[in-house]
Order: structure tokens, then sequence, then C-alpha cells
């Protein structure tokens, strides 16, 4: 357990990690964002309601969340795209701490713009 | 499934990864704008309202996602969960149905 563990301990497998947890909790979200959205169709006073109900700091917070697992994910995505589609196989680390750092500055961007 | 069927899968997957590489970038850019513009239905509605650039860029945008979560999914139920063969596919298939039936309600709630 304790040897398993180690051989993953490195930036490629945590990349690997967050990319593929990032993209669970945002197939969880798509169905509800859009059916959200969709109220816009017929119950517009709902979903007027709903972006008031969003305003308050905790719900801020889980917008934070979202957009900041949305740019990890995106970071993640191009991370992968570089890795299979360019010549940078001994770029594993750099590629995962470019990746890391753009979401940082999407979520901080975000965060100073709430 | 035949490695035929996983190899435009797995194209698929790649090619619905870059659009919404541009997608995706536009959009978080987008969020940030329009949360310090403010975040009310009035507010989001009269950017998006009859504005046709706008519904083609997320039409594009709910297709590549429509293909790209599923196949996201699909690879985390057959790794994680040892889900596979048809009864994931199908089950896939209609997430993938669902989600596009939702995200084009969402569009043409807040473009018509």
């Amino acid at each position: 357990m304790k040897a398993a563990l180690r051989a993953r301990n490195h930036p490629a497998y945590w990349a690997f990690l967050v990319h593929r947890v990032s993209g669970i909790l945002l197939v969880l979200y798509l169905p509800a964002h859009f059916w959200v959205l969709g109220l816009a169709l017929h119950q517009a006073a709902r979903l007027d309601a709903f972006l008031r109900w969003t305003d308050q700091p905790l719900a801020r917070f889980g917008e934070w969340g979202l957009v900041l697992l949305l740019a990890a994910h995106l970071a993640g995505g191009l991370r992968l795209l570089a890795l299979e589609f360019l010549p940078w196989r001994d770029w594993q680390k750099a590629l995962a701490a470019a990746a890391a750092a753009l979401a940082l500055v999407v979520g901080l961007a975000f965060a100073l713009a709430l | 499934m035949s490695a035929r069927g996983e190899a435009l899968l797995w194209t698929a997957q790649r090619a619905s990864a870059a659009v919404l590489a541009l997608c995706v970038a536009v959009h978080l850019a987008t969020m940030i704008y329009a949360v310090h513009a403010g975040l009310g239905a009035a507010e989001i509605l009269s950017r998006t309202r009859g504005n046709a650039l706008w519904l083609g860029f997320y039409a594009l945008f709910l297709l590549a996602v429509a293909v790209h979560a599923p196949l996201g999914l699909r690879a985390v139920l057959g790794e994680w969960l040892g889900w596979r063969g048809r009864s994931r596919d199908a089950a896939l298939a209609a997430f993938a149905l669902a989600l596009a039936w939702l995200g084009a309600r969402a569009i043409l709630g807040v473009f018509l």
C-alpha cells in the first residue's frame, strides 16, 4: 500500500487525478446548470429568484469552486493534448506546473471579480 | 466495442477537447466579466436575447460538451467501476442525449 502510494506520488499522477476528479464533478454539475438556465424559457421569475439566492457568500464560494474546477480541467486537458500531440514528453513536470498555474490565475481573476 | 470503434471514440474525445479548449477559455472570460457587471436574470438576458453570434457559439460549445462529457465518463466507469460493454455505452448514449436536450433548452431559454 505504502509502495503503491509512493509510486503514485509524482506530478503527472496528481495532474491525472485532478483532471479526472474535476471532470467527474463537472459532469455532475452540468445537468443542474442547464436546468437552471432552462428556467428562463418559461419561468423567468424563478431564474431571477435563484440568481438572487446565489448572491450569498456560501453560494459565491461554490461558484468560485466551480470556476476553479473548470479552469483546472481546461488546464489539465491542454496538458494532455500537448503530451499526446506535441513532442514534449520530457516536459511532464513543467506541463503539470503550467496547468496548475493557469487554473490558479483563472481562479484568482474570478475571485477578484466577485 | 471494436478496435476501430474505440479509435473513433478516442479521436472524438480529442477533437471535442480541442473545440472545448477554445470555448471554455471564452466562457471563463465571459463569466469573469459577467459577475463583475452583475449577475441577474435581466443582465444575462440583455446580453444573450436575439444575439445570433452568442447562439452559434453556445450551440458549438454544447455539441462539444455532449460528446466530451459522456466519453470522459466512459473512461471513468470502465477504469474505476469496471463497468464496460454495451450496457455502459447505451447508458452513456442516453446521457449524451439528455445533456444535449437540457443544454438546447437552456440555450433557447436565454436566446428567445
